[in-house]
């Protein structure tokens, strides 16, 4: 973490009052833990359009539907943990089964989530909403991005789930980027292997691909901010022209990028792949650095897993 | 584009309501017949509820279905749609032979309620304890926007064992949401649930829901939900009181309406056989139609 590492959590706390001057129909609904998501700053500029719903996010979710047949855009600010399991149920049926426009905003997200460990850390959010029909599903990489995204989603009309991380990070998306829903974005470019990452992990990505360069391999990264619908040109274009693909999300590795990469290869282009992510396991509260160093999630991961498959793919090609 | 205007709240005579209860039971009985599925003791416990609200109470447009004014009902017990679809079809939001069309695909008339289907519908329901959450969001969306209409919430009283309803019940009385009344249909019988000692029918799925509410800070009116008259009472004094929420506890029979069904946990889901609809049209016959 470097001194210009930007908080998602405050972007997307400032987001939504920049956009609730913008959108007079925006209104938040919080989990009792608006001063964790940064949803307290909507509140401080707009209290009349934030409603505090207490610890029941069953309740919370429905609420959100009913306010969304009647012309508000409702966010939902609570952890991911909570979001995506335990209010699936109303999630499935008042929100997605309607296709009502409910912005559903996962904080806390992944394993870095201030050492609370397994109870609150979410794994398997996007493989759960990815699974959602009608659900838009989002995991930006930067704070920069976030803010983008969030702009997009305001003009798109279908239910979605954004995923933001707790600690700051770097920015990795180039000056001027503009986020564009199921739209990825090349990062970098390098003809010997195709790194595909999403969230936050994109900044590992970059590193593992800073790391390969110096060991003499050449990689591109592809960042994939809308995991549905997913960017299948990018990801097939990017397999035409390297020589395998390494997944990479903070994420379980069932389910969430690597499932859904996999899925798009197999159908379109049937490519040798790695994913790197959580290895089916749940976490463990800890330190940042030891939970990604333990769970597999550092850019060292990422060039081992690159290393395995180009050794693999010369040996298969020769 | 229809206008605010276009707005209209029925006021039918009791002898009305009650005609019209009765031709919707039998439409509910055929319905299921032909359909060959669907739930039959619900829809008869709650007929009378819905006719009262549509024929008499909500500020409604069928030509103008989702007009942005209109009162909202949400059946939180989605598994007695075909009651909904009735009193709606009879109410001019859909044709009545489209009853036919129950269940079926492609249908308008989903096993459950589905507001993409039908328009009409105000929310989706089906999976149990959701409605109340929802009829916060649109009494909250009114109130945000200076709106008059009324949020009208139907419940089961074995649907309230979900714990979503509490945590509902709750947040509605936090927020004093006198524009919003949930009815509880308190037929007493369960799908399966507890055996009653003497065997042969259930305990109640919830015991005295009056208090439970009463205790979350809800004004509670205690009804009969078969007696017309007392209805419209009812829904008078839930919306005449401006501290907080109103539920309704609508003392009902399941099966409501036909003798052998009444009171028959049995009868939650069955299909009505032929012969079993020629001895209930007798029963639900109109007075001047007996002999």
């Amino acid at each position: 973490m470097s001194a210009n590492d930007v908080q998602m959590r405050e972007a997307w706390g400032q987001g939504l009052v920049d956009l609730g001057a913008q959108y007079r129909n925006l209104v938040v609904l919080d989990g009792d833990l608006a001063n964790s998501t940064r949803a307290d700053m909507f509140h401080t500029a707009y209290p009349d359009r934030f409603f505090e719903m207490g610890i029941a996010e069953q309740n919370m979710l429905g609420v959100a539907a009913g306010l969304a047949t009647t012309g508000y855009i409702p966010w939902i600010s609570t952890f991911a943990a909570f979001l995506a399991k335990r209010a699936l149920d109303q999630i499935r049926l008042v929100i997605a089964q309607p296709g009502l426009n409910v912005k559903m905003a996962g904080s806390y997200s992944g394993l870095l989530t201030s050492k609370t460990g397994k109870t609150h850390q979410s794994v398997e959010d996007i493989a759960v909403f990815r699974a959602m029909p009608h659900v838009v599903t989002i995991a930006p990489a930067d704070a920069v991005e976030l803010r983008s995204a969030m702009a997009a989603m305001m003009e798109d009309e279908r239910p979605t789930y954004i995923r933001i991380t707790r600690d700051a990070g770097p920015v990795v998306v180039p000056d001027g980027y503009e986020f564009e829903i199921g739209k990825a974005v090349l990062l970098r470019d390098g003809a010997d292997i195709g790194i595909v990452s999403t969230g936050v992990q994109t900044s590992r990505a970059l590193a593992a691909a800073d790391l390969l360069e110096i060991a003499g391999v050449s990689a591109s990264v592809l960042h994939v901010p809308t995991i549905k619908p997913i960017d299948v040109d990018a990801i097939v274009a990017l397999a035409d022209r390297t020589n395998g693909i390494v997944s990479a999300e903070d994420h379980s590795i069932i389910g969430g990028l690597g499932g859904a990469v996999a899925e798009v290869l197999a159908e379109h282009r049937p490519t040798r792949m790695r994913r790197i992510g959580i290895q089916d396991t749940f976490g463990e509260s800890g330190p940042n650095d030891a939970l990604l160093e333990k769970y597999g999630l550092t850019p060292n991961h990422i060039v081992e897993a690159v290393n395995d498959l180009l050794a693999l793919t010369s040996v298969t090609t020769r | 584009m229809a206008t605010a205007s276009a707005l209209q709240r029925e006021s039918r005579s009791i002898s009305e309501l009650e005609g019209l209860s009765r031709q919707a039971r039998r439409l509910i009985l055929e319905s299921v017949h032909k359909s060959g599925a669907g739930h039959i003791g619900g829809p008869l416990s709650v007929t009378d509820l819905l006719v009262s609200l549509y024929f008499a109470e909500l500020r409604l447009d069928p030509n103008d279905p989702v007009n942005e004014h209109r009162d909202r009902i949400i059946l939180s017990k989605g598994h007695s749609s075909i009651a909904l679809y009735t009193v709606m079809a009879l109410r001019g939001y859909l044709p009545v032979e489209e009853l036919a069309t129950f269940d079926q695909i492609n249908s308008r008339l989903q096993g459950h309620p589905d507001l993409t289907a039908l328009p009409g519908l105000d929310m989706s329901t089906g999976s149990l304890g959701q409605g109340l959450s929802a009829g916060i969001g649109m009494a909250l969306g009114a109130r945000l926007k200076g709106d008059d209409f009324h949020t009208w919430v139907i419940l089961g009283d074995g649907e309230i064992q979900e714990g979503q309803v509490w945590e509902a019940a709750f947040v509605a009385a936090r927020y004093k949401l006198a524009n919003l009344t949930a009815i509880v249909d308190a037929n007493g019988l369960p799908q399966f649930g507890w055996p009653d000692p003497s065997g042969h029918t259930r305990e109640t799925p919830f015991d005295d829901p009056a208090a439970k509410f009463r205790a979350f800070g809800w004004n509670v009116i205690e009804v009969d939900g078969h007696d017309h008259a007392a209805l419209l009472a009812a829904w008078a004094e839930a919306k005449a009181y401006t501290d907080g929420p109103t539920c309704v506890i609508a003392h009902t029979v399941k099966g409501k309406g036909v003798s052998f069904m009444e009171g028959n946990y049995l009868w939650h889901a069955q299909v009505p056989t032929q012969d079993d609809l020629d001895k209930a049209g007798l029963e639900l016959a109109d007075p001047e139609e007996r002999s």
